[in-house]
């Protein structure tokens, strides 16, 4: 199995956990304080995920444009697609 | 026009998994790769100071220091390997010698002050050629570039700070700190490479976004920016040539010895060996770790599945 596991750090209370890039590890716990020694030298996050690598799917970049197509022509989901008075403030 | 080409002409930036060239793929997985051995290489020269710095302070600062360059290490490589490349396939390059590093650590670290003058010279001179990275079309490769040099500039002012120290010292001292910035002056302008006339695959990687100013741009900004700070060190700098152009608004300096640049890129510079082979050293002390940690891992599998 390979070793390479994802890094996600929360910078602070109230942000998400964001991807800060990968590194090497026999297994979780390693992982974790790897992921502490190598991205949060200088208290970049409060909170830290590892996740194997190969366990991430994800989507396809060649079928960026039908994958996502579905939401291109919907432009009635957007608040800009409504004509209102100007004086109405919504 | 590709997707890729497209990307790049709207200076977008290319992730992983999007198609590109494999010319383009090669050319990263190299730059990123010596780039990494270079911060992996690069612990060394100072790294052998570590245990004689000349106070606790001064210690727990170069150790710092060092730590954060195995950081930059490792998030280049791991930036390498979203290219396809493996981890193994990467130190195997390195302690092979298939792939180089930055000629600049093979220079030996004679003395206290050499640590104060790689602080301010070589990592100002990463500086310069790391800071138009972080616009690098690739996108793993730019946000590395952003935390590393959020790093670097402590790494700059951790040196300033010691050779000053120094320069203000005893005439001992002083002297110490002109020596080391003797040796170091023309080693750190090599850094930036060949000259442009010389720079076979610079037009390709401009055009790729990868590379945003030549070799003499970065190094002209480079002299620029060290100058002025060499005169509030109170030391000078070997080259008899350094005159400010009013005209350009720019220093001239001398000639840059390209043959000794050869030379150390071709593995005899004074401390290549040592350098392989202290890296090398530590790959197989730390062997048993590894394995250890392997076997450890495969056991509580086990354990689990039980
Ligand atoms: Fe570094
Ligand atoms: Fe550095």
């Amino acid at each position: 199995m390979s070793d390479l596991w994802e890094v996600f750090v929360r910078p602070k209370r109230g942000l998400a956990h964001v991807h800060v890039g990968s590194l090497h590890a026999a297994d979780a716990e390693l992982a974790l304080h790897h992921a502490r020694d190598v991205y949060t030298r200088r208290s970049e996050g409060v909170s830290i995920w590892v996740v194997p690598s190969v366990q991430v799917t994800a989507s396809s970049p060649d079928e960026q444009d039908s994958f996502f197509d579905p939401a291109a022509d919907k432009v009635y989901r957007h608040p800009s697609f409504y004509e209102v008075p100007d004086e109405l403030q919504i | 026009m590709t997707s890729f080409e497209s990307a790049i002409a709207e200076g977008a930036r290319i992730e992983p998994r999007d198609a590109m060239p494999e010319d383009y793929r090669a050319t990263l997985i190299r730059q990123i790769a010596q780039h990494a051995h270079s911060e992996i290489i690069g612990m060394q020269p100072e790294g052998a100071w570590i245990t004689r710095a000349p106070s606790l302070r001064r210690k727990a600062i170069l150790l710092a220091k060092v730590q954060d360059e195995a950081g930059h290490g490792l998030y280049l490589y791991a930036a390498a390997e979203t290219l396809g490349v493996a981890r193994s396939e990467l130190y195997d390059a390195l302690l092979t010698g298939r792939q180089k590093y930055s000629s600049i650590f093979n220079y030996p670290t004679l003395t206290w002050a050499d640590v104060g003058t790689i602080g301010w010279l070589v990592d100002g001179a990463a500086i310069v050629n790391q800071v138009p990275l972080c616009r690098c079309s690739y996108g793993p490769y730019a946000r590395g570039m952003v935390r590393i040099c959020k790093e670097e500039s402590f790494h700059q002012r951790q040196g300033f700070e010691s050779l000053l120290a120094l320069s203000n010292g005893t005439p001992g001292q002083h002297a110490m700190a002109q020596d080391a910035v003797n040796r170091w002056w023309w080693p750190s302008l090599m850094m930036f490479g060949p000259p442009d006339t010389d720079s076979p695959h610079s037009a390709r990687s401009t055009a790729w976004g990868i590379k945003r100013f030549s070799n003499d741009t970065l190094r002209q900004r480079f002299v620029d920016m060290v100058v002025p700070q060499a005169e509030v060190l109170g030391l000078s700098l070997p080259d008899p040539d350094l005159r400010f152009d009013e005209g350009r608004g720019s220093w001239d300096f001398g000639p840059v010895d390209f043959t000794e640049l050869r030379e150390v890129v071709a593995g005899n510079g004074p401390c290549n060996a040592e350098r392989l082979a202290h890296r090398r050293a530590a790959e197989d002390d730390g062997a048993w770790v590894r394995e250890a940690a392997r076997v450890h891992a495969a056991k509580q599998v086990r354990r689990g599945a039980a």
